[in-house]
Order: C-alpha cells, then sequence, then structure tokens
C-alpha cells in the first residue's frame, strides 16, 4: 500500500509537449521524469508524431479526448480524474470521450489504485493540464484574431471575443494551438472554485451505459483471438511446495490442452506460488480436470498454523505482558498505578478476505520474447517489476493494458495472478492465455487482512479524565517486522491526545499471506480504539461524542510518527459535532433493546464520525440507520461517485460486523471457501444512509476508505445502548455467549 | 453434444459437453461475457438469466437441461419494455460502483418486476436477497427498482 502523502502538482521537471493530431487538432502530453530505475530499464521514446496516449487530445470537431490513467476498480476515477480535465479546459463534458490508458509511466506518471490517494495526487496535475490545454487554445484565437488573449473568454468549448461578438469552437482553433509553445505548469492559472462548471457536478460513470447493457470489459471478459483457458491448481496449505505430480489424467479430460506443473521461486509474498496450470478450450473444462491431478505437495511448513494455535499464543503473549515499546509518551505505568480507576479489556478481531465479486484473473500472450499483458490490476506498474522479479521478463518486453476491475478492495495491489498467467503464457508460447481462479482460489489464496489481539488498559484520574491509556498489540511477523499489513497506527486516538500513553506489540510467525484490506489497519484498529473509549466513557459517566471531544480539545494540528499525515483536531471536531446534529444524538431510542452508538476516524485524510442505530431481537442484529458526517476537502469532485463511495464502505463495515466473516486455518489450510461460509452483505439487510459533508479549506482527498472504519464500532457500541452487552470481538456473535 | 439453443430471439448451435453449465457455453463459446461468473455455486446471482421469463442463474443449469426454453441475457434485455425502463432508472441515478453484479441485478430485478409491477420492499428485498453486490449499491438498486416500477423513491441525496 502506497504510503498516505499529500502531492501539491506534476512533478515540477515535468513539461507538456504538444504536437498535431493526425487529423488536425491539438495533443497535449506531459512528459513526466522517471524515478531512475524505471528511467534506466525503458528509455521513453517522445519523438515521432502525435501519439494517442496524449493526457487530452482536441480534434478538429471539437471532441475531447481525456486519458483516463489510473486504474478503475469501482472508485470512479475514470470519471472524476476526466472530470477535473475537462472542468480547467473549461469543455462541454458531453463533448469528452474517455479512453483508459495503458501503463506508461513515463506519459501518465504513477497508476495505481490505493489508499485513497487518486483525488489528493491527481487533484492539481489533473486540473494544470486542462488548464494549459485551455491557455493553448486561447492563445490561438487570440492570435487568429490579433487581439489579447485578455479580451477572450472561454465557455462549454467555445472562445468569445465580447468586443466584436465573434465566437470559435475549440476543435476550429486546436490545430493552430498545436503549433503553440505549452505554458509553464506551475503558473498556468487555474479557476476559482466558483468558476467550476463540471467539478462537484453529480456525474454519472462514463462505463455505467456499457455496464447495464452487459458490454461493460472487465477483465475476465478479455478475448484474443485463438485465446484459451486456463486454471492454476497451488497447494491447499499456505506455504505448501510442489514434490511431484501426474498428470496424465488430467491431460487426457476433456477440451484440455496442455498440463503445465510449474514450479515456483518459493516466495508466496509477491511471487509466484508453485502449482499446476491446465489449459483447455474452455475455463469450465480446465477446472473440472483439476480433480483429475494427482499431486505430491510437501504441506510441512504449514503445520502448526492453526487459528486455534494463534489464539492460544496470542493469550501467551498477553499473559506474558511481554512485547516490544513503539510509543511510549509520559509514563503510563505511573499514571495507572496512581489511577483513581482502572479499566481493562481485550480486544480481537479475525482474518479476513477481500472477496471482489471477480475473481482473480489475467489475460496474457507471450511471443518472440514479449509478452502482452491485459490485467485488471491496482497497481499495474508493480506488476511489471514483478513479472521481472518472478521470472525475469524485462520491462521493456511487457505491454500491459489495464481493464476496468470488478471490485478491488486492496486485494489488486498483489499481482499475484499476472505472474502466474504470465509462467502459463511463456509455457505456450503464442497462444494467448486467460487465467481464471475460481472463488474458492479466490478466498482461500487472499492476501488475508490479518486477525490481531489487544490487550488494553485506561486510568481515570480522580477528576474523571482519562489520565493513561496502554495498549498491548498481537500480532503477525518474523520478530524484526510486522507482515504486510499487519502493523499497528501508532497515531491510533488516544494517542498524541493524552499525555501518558504506550504501545507495546508481539508478534508471531505466520505462513498465511497478508495484505491491504480497504483502510488497512484503520479497518481493525478503530473497533479498538473507538470501542475500548466507549467502555472509558460509560466509566466516567460521559457518552464517546462528549469524551471525544474533550480529548480533541482545541483546534490545533497534531503531529503524528512514521511521516503519517499530522492530525487536525478542529477537523475531528466538526465532523463529531455534525453527526451528533444530524443523528440527533441527545435523542435515544425509546423502544426496549434498541440504541445508537458513536464512533469517530481518521485515515486516507479522511475525518468521519458515524452514528448507528441498531436494535436486537433473538440474538440477532437489526441496524436501521447510519448517519454519516464526512470531511475531505473543499471540494466533492463528482457528488454522484462520492455518495456510492461512502454508502459501499458504511456496508462493507456492516458485513464486516454482522455476517459472520472470518478465515480460519488448520494447518495452513483456509477453512472457507465460497460465499455461504463466508458471507457478504445482502440487500435485506441495508439501512438507511444519511450523508453529510463538512466542507474544509482543505484540499481534497480520497474516499475510497475513510468512511468505512467508524462504522464497525458505531454499530457495536450502538448494541452496547440495546443491551448493555460489550461487542470486544468481531466478527459480532451474540447467541453463542 | 451438439444443442440448438434459443438466445436472445437467435437460434445458436452450439457442440459442448452436456453438463457444461449455461454460464460458461454464453462465455466462453458465444461469447457473450455481459453475465458473469462469481461463485458457481449459486450463491451471487451475478450469472442470472432469465429462462422462460424468470430469473435463473445459469452457473447451475446445465446446458443439456435448457431444451428449447428461451434465453435472455443482459445483452438483450434492454429489448424489453421493463429491462430498458430498468436500465434507464440504473443510469438515472447511477446505481453502479464496480459494476460487476449489475448485469445480475438487473436481470433478477425484471424478472421481479415482470411478476409483481409494484412491489412492496419486503418483496423487493426478498427477490433481490440472492444478488450480492460487493461495493454495496443496495441503497440505489432499491431505489432505481422503485424508479423503474413508479414508486417513490429511497432518500438518496447527501446534504
Amino acid at each position: 500500500m502506497p504510503p498516505e502523502r499529500t502531492r501539491a502538482g506534476f512533478d515540477r521537471r515535468t513539461v507538456l509537449k504538444a504536437s498535431l493530431l493526425a487529423g488536425g487538432g491539438l495533443a497535449l502530453e506531459a512528459l513526466i521524469p522517471l524515478p531512475v530505475q524505471v528511467a534506466n530499464a525503458s528509455e521513453p521514446q517522445h519523438s515521432g508524431p502525435a501519439p494517442l496516449s496524449a493526457f487530452v487530445s482536441i480534434a478538429p470537431d471539437g471532441t475531447v479526448t481525456i486519458v483516463a490513467k489510473n486504474p478503475e476498480i469501482g472508485q470512479g476515477v475514470k470519471t472524476s480524474l476526466p472530470m477535473m480535465v475537462a472542468d480547467e479546459l473549461d469543455c462541454d463534458w458531453a463533448q469528452v470521450r474517455i479512453v483508459q490508458a495503458d501503463v506508461d509511466q513515463a506519459r501518465y506518471g504513477e497508476q495505481y489504485a490505493g489508499g485513497s490517494t487518486a483525488t489528493t495526487e491527481n487533484w492539481m496535475p489533473m486540473r494544470q493540464v486542462g488548464a494549459a490545454a485551455r491557455a493553448m487554445l486561447l492563445q490561438a484565437a487570440a492570435d487568429g484574431w490579433h487581439v489579447g488573449t485578455g479580451e477572450l473568454t472561454t465557455s462549454r468549448g467555445r472562445i468569445r471575443h465580447a468586443a466584436s461578438g465573434r465566437s470559435i469552437g475549440y476543435g476550429e482553433v486546436a490545430s493552430r494551438a498545436a503549433t503553440l509553445t505549452p505554458p509553464d505548469l506551475s503558473t498556468v492559472p487555474l479557476k476559482q472554485p466558483a468558476q467550476f462548471t463540471i467539478i462537484g457536478r453529480p456525474t454519472v460513470g462514463v462505463d455505467s451505459a456499457k455496464i447495464v447493457g452487459g458490454e461493460a470489459v472487465f477483465g475476465v471478459d478479455t478475448r484474443v483471438p485463438g485465446m484459451l483457458h486456463a486454471v492454476y491448481e497451488v497447494a491447499p496449505a499456505h506455504g505448501g511446495r510442489l514434490v511431484k505430480v501426474d498428470i496424465e489424467a488430467a491431460q487426457r479430460a476433456p477440451g484440455v490442452h496442455r498440463v503445465v506443473p510449474i514450479f515456483g521461486n518459493g516466495d508466496p509474498d509477491g511471487g509466484l506460488a508453485d502449482g499446476i496450470a491446465i489449459v483447455a478450450t474452455h475455463w469450465w473444462l480446465a477446472n473440472q480436470a483439476r480433480s483429475k491431478l494427482v499431486v505430491e505437495w510437501d504441506l510441512s511448513a504449514a503445520k502448526g498454523h492453526s487459528s486455534s494455535v494463534y489464539r492460544e499464543k496470542a493469550e501467551a503473549a498477553i499473559a506474558s505482558g511481554v512485547g516490544t515499546d513503539l510509543r511510549v509518551d509520559g509514563d503510563p505505568a505511573a499514571r495507572l498505578a496512581s489511577s483513581a480507576k482502572r479499566i481493562a479489556a481485550r480486544y480481537d478481531y479475525p482474518f479476513i478476505a477481500h472477496a471482489p465479486m471477480e475473481p482473480q484473473n489475467c489475460t496474457a500472450r507471450y511471443r518472440d520474447g514479449r509478452l502482452e499483458v491485459w490485467a485488471p490490476s491496482q497497481t499495474p506498474q508493480r506488476g511489471i517489476e514483478a513479472l521481472q522479479k518472478a521470472l525475469g521478463i524485462a520491462p521493456e518486453n511487457v505491454t500491459l493494458h489495464l481493464t476496468r476491475a470488478g471490485g478491488g478492495f486492496g486485494r489488486r495491489l498483489m499481482n499475484d495472478y499476472m505472474v502466474q498467467v504470465a509462467a502459463i503464457a511463456r509455457a505456450v508460447p503464442g497462444v494467448p492465455i486467460k487465467l481464471l481462479w475460481s472463488r474458492e482460489d479466490d478466498i482461500r489464496r487472499d492476501y488475508f487482512r490479518p486477525g490481531g489481539w489487544h490487550n488494553l488498559e485506561a486510568g481515570i484520574d480522580a477528576n474523571g479524565e482519562l489520565s493513561a491509556f496502554t495498549d498491548h498489540f498481537i500480532t503477525f511477523g518474523d520478530g524484526k517486522t510486522t507482515a504486510r499489513a499487519a502493523g499497528l497506527n501508532l497515531a491510533m486516538p488516544p494517542a498524541g491526545l493524552i499525555p501518558h500513553l504506550r504501545y507495546r506489540q508481539s508478534m508471531m510467525p505466520t505462513v498465511v499471506t497478508t495484505g491491504a484490506l480497504r483502510a488497512p489497519a484503520s479497518n481493525a484498529l478503530c473497533f479498538v480504539s473507538q470501542s475500548f473509549l466507549d467502555e472509558v466513557a460509560a466509566a466516567v459517566g460521559t457518552d464517546l461524542p462528549q469524551l471525544m471531544l474533550r480529548l480533541l480539545g482545541a483546534r490545533r494540528e497534531v503531529a503524528a510518527p512514521d511521516h503519517r499525515p499530522a492530525f487536525d483536531t478542529g477537523r475531528a471536531r466538526d465532523v463529531i459535532e455534525k453527526v451528533v446534529q444530524t443523528s440527533g444524538w441527545a435523542h435515544k431510542p425509546a423502544q426496549p433493546a434498541r440504541g445508537k452508538g458513536l464512533a469517530f476516524y481518521f485515515s486516507h485524510l479522511g475525518y468521519f464520525a458515524e452514528v448507528v442505530e441498531a436494535s436486537v431481537a433473538d440474538g440477532a442484529v437489526t441496524v436501521h440507520k447510519v448517519w454519516v458526517a464526512g470531511d475531505v476537502g473543499s471540494q466533492i469532485v463528482n457528488p454522484m461517485g462520492a455518495e456510492n463511495q461512502v454508502r459501499g464502505a458504511v456496508i462493507d463495515g456492516l458485513a464486516q460486523a454482522l455476517t459472520g466473516q472470518a478465515i480460519e486455518f488448520v494447518d495452513g489450510v483456509v477453512q472457507q471457501g465460497n460465499l455461504d461460509d463466508f458471507p457478504l452483505a445482502r440487500m435485506p439487510m441495508t439501512p438507511e444512509i444519511e450523508i453529510a459533508w463538512v466542507k474544509s479549506d482543505k484540499p481534497p482527498t480520497g474516499l475510497g476508505e475513510p468512511a468505512l472504519p467508524p462504522v464497525i464500532p458505531a454499530l457495536t457500541n450502538a448494541i452496547y445502548a440495546a443491551t448493555g452487552r460489550r461487542i470486544r470481538s468481531l466478527p459480532v456473535r451474540l447467541k453463542s455467549a | 453434444m451438439p444443442y440448438r439453443l434459443e438466445i436472445n430471439d437467435v437460434m445458436r448451435e452450439v457442440d459442448v459437453p452436456p453438463e457444461m453449465p449455461l454460464l460458461w457455453v454464453l462465455r466462453d463459446e458465444l461469447g457473450l461475457t455481459g453475465t458473469k461468473y462469481g461463485c458457481g455455486k449459486g450463491l451471487c446471482g451475478a450469472c442470472t438469466v432469465h429462462v422462460d421469463g424468470a430469473a435463473r442463474r445459469s452457473c447451475q443449469l446445465p446446458v443439456g437441461r435448457v431444451g428449447r426454453a428461451k434465453i435472455q441475457t443482459i445483452e438483450h434485455v434492454g429489448h424489453t419494455e421493463i429491462g430498458a425502463r430498468l436500465q434507464r432508472a440504473w443510469l438515472e441515478i447511477d446505481v453502479m460502483q464496480c459494476g460487476y453484479c449489475q448485469a445480475g441485478q438487473i436481470m433478477s430485478a425484471c424478472a421481479l418486476l415482470a411478476q409483481t409491477a409494484r412491489p412492496s420492499d419486503d418483496q423487493l428485498n426478498s427477490a433481490m436477497a440472492g444478488n450480492i453486490c460487493r461495493c454495496g449499491c443496495y441503497n440505489r438498486i432499491r431505489s432505481a427498482i422503485r424508479i423503474a416500477a413508479g414508486l417513490p423513491q429511497e432518500s438518496d441525496r447527501a446534504a
């Protein structure tokens, strides 16, 4: 997962290059300086005719073509990033055509979907490109009319000269504009927010019409002439290695073209796992032939990697209290010892899978030493690196087409399926291969959100103030480094808000692959932080919003460790106060066994406070309504998509808490396999969700993730309000205890 | 085995094993990739098609059992009055996020409205309960079905 960060605009060494489109018109490219290692690997070619891959181009008929550079995984960037370009260009959105970029770091810079960074990182560069194109069109018109650009205005793709009453379309001056020198990106004038005509307007997704007609092409829908279909059988247990395989029966199965045993590089975490590829005329036939394989696996590495063993080890670690102190503020031990009241609790949460609707898949053709790939990846550029590392295929020999992805949620940050299909394609040169995982493959071979255990203690002083807070976190890792996405956020509240605090960590090894799941770390830590602080609030006779407001104190920026972004207590206060108001927090539900819970979190630069109203009957939880207040800066780029992201995050969190999601292992073998034993949210459990934006004066930031974390503790706190029962373990299981 | 199938008002001839689910005949044999694979066990509804007008999970229907039934897929549902209304409603409020499940959602919604022109909330929820949307577009799916059915919309606007 790329780190959370903000960026003001293009790298300042970026220059624009204008050229004439083949049939006339303007093509504007950005020449982006590459990181050194990429530049060495492939020298970009910027000479020759105008490329089709220009960021923005304007044809003589006025059609504006904007490249969507990032992977589209349902987060809406294929629409929202081009909206930024189009608005500054001051064209009519109806004139705009969007094309998906291939992967090309020299032309588009970083292309990935992760960490809710797309809006943050592209807000300035996309607008700068659009504004530069507009400035050039304006200059071209001014030159033609022999007037100054200051006398001209633009609107909806036309340039007007008020003094003479003349006007001209962008397309008509585009060829002349192509002969001009592009302006400096850093000084090109940008619109004031009040002048936006496209940004901020609810806009239907650019692929939506194709989606409702079944015409949108997802990774799994890739079709290349002569293509065959593949499955990849891997060891039943994580960490398993291939010893030997008898492929004869599978080779004779109907439709089977080739069976290829592949010995990987022994690096399951981003490398190539051992397996047996079956290539057939139809995917179903390839999948049927798996049962005919006679395989001997070495599963010894997975022995003892069972959920029950992990739990016992975690309990032993908590009992011993031994760990590494990652953050110590003040003297928490002494403060706890001297506090008037101490409360302690243990929290835990399970491994869970991503389970995007579109199972992992990838298509590739290996021909004459070159690899062509069609991939629904969140990190295609890392995929190219992985191909080199695992298979020795040089980046300059790879062409990578990005496809729409049927959900990501962090799963497609990893490129294991890309490496697998490349290995298979290389074994069957010249034949395009589409690898598709079954749902069972997808769930069992996930990079799971790792489980974790927390032993918490809070000290309350004689004035009823929270005076000390400690957490002993038990996680997974090799003893030095935590496993992927298994680390603690040292800024987890109340860190930075009280003087005496200690975050301690212990880890145990795992053979299971772990990874980032939507709002990584936060999706679990928010549950821990906000549920336990709700306990503290109850212990001091207040409620969580009051306690949080007291802890947040005056409006200020609190610095965070580990290069994390500073935390703005004022923005936090505002969203809490907003949701207290919109949810009618003061009015408690009159019905029995019904209550409201609140939680707040700051993640991925977004500030979110949420309230859940829920009731409990016969051990079953019903969520009646969810209120959300969020601050992601001054501007919601596409309210249509933005609201969908928030609703989706809320439902995602409710599913994690309420549907029974938990991945369990016995000797490294995942016990769940499909959507019956790893359930997802369904329509009947979906509550009404009311969203309020709190617009601060900060630059806009991303929405894929930050709305998720608070809904889980808001729900568990609501269950407490309804029943008096604390939920300290996910998923929520009311009947069993 | 050779089969003659009536798909989207056109007779198609295929030669595949009788056990092959209709889903894979549509996708890998006929190139109708709008119908999606999600679970292979009839749990998610992504592969929903109409078989003689009824919503069926094509991953659970062996091609050998289709017989003379008329199959309709997402690629053709816009030719029906209800299908077209649903597609318009879907676009009016831009229901989708990733969009992968939406073909199945629309096919199920279409079968629902063909049976029950103005479904109650319970009827709507239960008819759609078999279709999973991992992105969680359920509020808007409900709203879109209500719009297509001429029912009042669920409130879906941010303040």
